[in-house]
């Protein structure tokens, strides 16, 4: 037995994204369209065409990227809501599982009245769309299921059972092309054989001697004989902690200290199943309806303490970390995203090293201060000086965008030794030329006059001693938030020597080689 | 309140700072004071960094790391408080705990008991104490008496090099004085082993080492 929602990928980014179902969606993958909605056909719009094209037969095309775990992660609730009725689920892939019929159709009477059981399961979550085929094998079921929409009987579930032994017959009149093997489909339509039907009338030694096992394995789908056997899912483990508060609470402290026994039994849990989480994803909700969703990572794994501290830093919203709640937290979910084993994370017999320590001191400074306030730094890639510094909170993975940014070529970018002190926000200078106007560049990137006086510090003036610059430096001159300046490097009477912007006229101090 | 001592334990120090710093080297357990250049500060972290210790910024959001990584220090085993606020004491002394050398830009008014505190945890610790500005309980106080580029002219060129006149203040009154030239400090590790002492107070002749 083989369960096909159709369009899964749309259905999953309809659900993930709230939309309406007869709204136009295009998922779009390497700026094609990788699936569409059943609106979105209706008004042109098919699998492989351009974005723009898309977007040109369809004006109202809400467009989404196509994300493969997305799918998978909407399917799950699918796969509980068939496991609560019927036992051993095999996930073919997102959108598409199979079961065996034997256990269901002798518990439910018969098969037809099992898959109306389980259409009517899945009507009650809401998927309306799904289909169910019957026959001998996972390939003829599922080929079985999607014929379900060539049913003329429209107020029947949409159901197709082949009975026992008539799976190959069911096959004979499909194209060769459902077997998803191009290269053997071109070699046999060159032989003559045109249907899966004369393709299952060859031997199968002679397919195994001409076509290898690939071949051999085709011609056992084609035949309605492969893998007769569903290889089970074993649903996983609970490992999920829910908290509901009630009444919903508005301090931290209060928070966290409902929390403390949740959160041992979190990590109880994982150690009676041999595990630790690295990764955790913590969901707050609040009484408003608000939600803050976020995954933390740890450099080694998550005890109860830091499973409160992570629940703290989300509320506190520390750092870049926004979670936007204004009424009290009436449930909190944690989740561990990755879990590996505890065999790998034990402690050494003479402890862990000497890195275990700083873990310790810098998780203690964390919950003093903040996740995004112990920072790590990288060298990225980059013109202007802060784009070249890359900082990542504690514990976070380094960013590989940085180091790859770091490889690329960029022109423009500060040759020489690196200034010490770099300002967060350029400060405001002057530089003076001998008569006391300020110096500024033409529009043939020329100077207007030989700088001499460099006013960086207000009341202080001092000399320029020597001077290079103007260096252009143009970013981005395609988009509206680019930039277009001038850099100039100067070492002033009394040695110190300063990095040098010149934007729009005004002259800023990016960096001082201090 | 009889002074103690630090331990005479020494963290690897770049050659040239090791010989005008009392004692011929930083110092486990010691607190130095810098007073006009993040370079010369980077150049006091860059020795133990070399050498596979930790080391913490406190306080200093202007601090460039791709300098200290120029300097050879580990960004990997480098830790950035940028703003600790009103908790710099308790965050200073919570990463003297871990890790071997703190850069801090201390706030203008320490207590002097909390000073003290800290001075004592350092010693237990074995850690070293960097700070911007000044210190009450500093071993030594460098700072940057002169500085000259090279690479720049009027209009041409870029900096391509610095030599500095580096001046260290001992506690006990004594003042020596050394020349750093900016390329030296791309070397490394540096051994704890103390080179011979420059000259005590006696002035070099500035610029005087060949630009090998």
């Amino acid at each position: 037995m083989v369960l096909w929602c159709p369009d899964w990928p749309i259905t999953a980014a309809l659900r993930e994204h709230l939309l309406p179902a007869e709204h136009p969606v295009a998922l779009i993958e390497k700026g094609e369209v990788f699936a569409c909605s059943p609106a979105a056909r209706e008004q042109g719009v098919k699998r492989g065409l351009r974005l723009r094209e898309a977007q040109a037969r369809c004006t109202s095309l809400t467009v989404l990227p196509y994300d493969p775990a997305q799918d998978a992660r909407s399917f799950e609730p699918v796969l509980a809501a068939v496991e609560k009725i019927m036992p051993g689920v095999q996930l073919i892939r997102p959108g598409l599982c199979a079961l065996h019929a034997k256990g269901p159709a002798r518990y439910y009477g018969s098969e037809d009245h099992a898959a109306a059981v389980l259409l009517k399961a899945l009507a009650a979550i809401g998927l309306t769309a799904a289909r169910v085929g019957i026959a001998d094998s996972p390939f003829a079921a599922e080929h079985a299921a999607r014929s379900t929409e060539f049913l003329d009987e429209p107020e029947r579930d949409s159901v197709w059972i082949i009975p026992p032994g008539e799976s190959s017959a069911f096959l004979s009149s499909f194209p060769l092309e459902v077997l998803e093997e191009p290269a053997l489909a071109v070699v046999l339509r060159r032989l003559g054989i045109r249907t899966l039907g004369d393709f299952a009338a060859l031997t199968r030694a002679d397919v195994r001697n001409r076509f290898g096992a690939e071949g051999a394995l085709a011609h056992l789908k084609a035949s309605g004989l492969d893998h007769h056997s569903v290889v089970e899912r074993k649903p996983p483990a609970e490992l999920d902690v829910v908290v509901h508060c009630e009444p919903p609470l508005a301090r931290i402290d209060e928070l966290t200290f409902t929390l403390r026994l949740s959160a041992e039994k979190f990590v109880d849990r994982l150690r009676e199943a041999g595990l630790v989480c690295t990764v955790l994803s913590v969901r707050l909700q609040s009484e408003s309806g608000e939600e803050s969703v976020r995954s933390w990572r740890h450099p080694r794994w998550f005890d109860a303490d830091d499973v409160l501290d992570r629940v703290r830093w989300q509320l506190q919203g520390s750092g870049n970390v926004e979670h936007g709640l204004r009424a009290g937290i009436s449930r909190v979910q944690l989740a561990p995203e990755t879990v590996e084993d505890l065999s790998d994370h034990a402690d050494g017999l003479w402890g862990t090293g000497p890195d275990e320590n700083i873990h310790h001191g810098l998780a203690r400074v964390q919950s003093m201060l903040g996740h995004g306030a112990v920072l790590t730094a990288m060298v990225a890639g980059g013109r202007m000086l802060t784009d070249r510094r890359v900082f990542i909170p504690w514990g976070d993975p380094p960013s590989e965008a940085a180091a790859k940014s770091r490889e690329l070529p960029w022109p423009g970018q500060l040759p020489g030794p690196a200034p010490a002190t770099v300002f967060d926000h350029p400060r405001p200078v002057q530089v003076l030329d001998s008569a006391g106007v300020s110096v500024d560049v033409d529009e043939r990137g020329l100077l207007t006059g030989v700088p001499t006086l460099l006013v960086a510090e207000p009341p202080r003036q001092s000399a320029i001693a020597s001077w290079a610059g103007p260096w252009p430096i143009v970013e981005r001159w395609w988009d509206s938030k680019g930039r277009a300046l001038n850099r100039f490097q100067v070492v002033d009477e009394s040695g110190r020597a300063w990095l040098l912007l010149l934007e729009d006229h005004h002259w800023w101090a990016e960096a001082s080689y201090d | 309140m009889q002074k103690s001592r630090p331990s005479s334990r020494r963290l690897p120090t770049v050659p040239v700072l090791a010989g005008i710093l009392p004692g011929g080297g930083l110092q486990a357990g010691a607190a130095y004071s810098v007073t006009n250049s993040t370079t010369l500060a980077m150049a006091l972290l860059a020795g133990p960094s070399a050498a596979g210790a930790w080391c913490s910024v406190i306080g200093m959001p202007t601090f460039s790391v791709e300098a200290a990584a120029g300097f050879g220090i580990a960004l990997d085993k480098l830790v950035l408080v940028p703003h600790p606020g009103d908790q710099w004491l308790t965050v200073t002394a919570a990463m003297v705990d871990v890790v071997s050398i703190v850069l801090t830009s201390a706030p203008q008014h320490v207590a002097p008991a909390d000073a003290s505190r800290l001075m004592a945890r350092l010693r237990q610790r074995g850690a070293a104490l960097v700070t911007m500005g000044r210190w009450p309980h500093s071993e030594a106080t460098l700072s940057v008496t002169g500085s000259n580029w090279q690479g720049l002219g009027s209009g041409t060129g870029h900096l391509r090099s610095r030599r500095m006149r580096i001046t260290a203040h001992a506690s006990t009154g004594r003042s020596r004085t050394a020349d750093l030239w900016l390329p030296d400090l791309q070397h490394g590790p540096w051994s704890t082993s103390v080179p011979a002492v420059h000259a005590g107070t006696e002035q070099q002749e500035f610029f005087s080492r060949s630009a090998s």
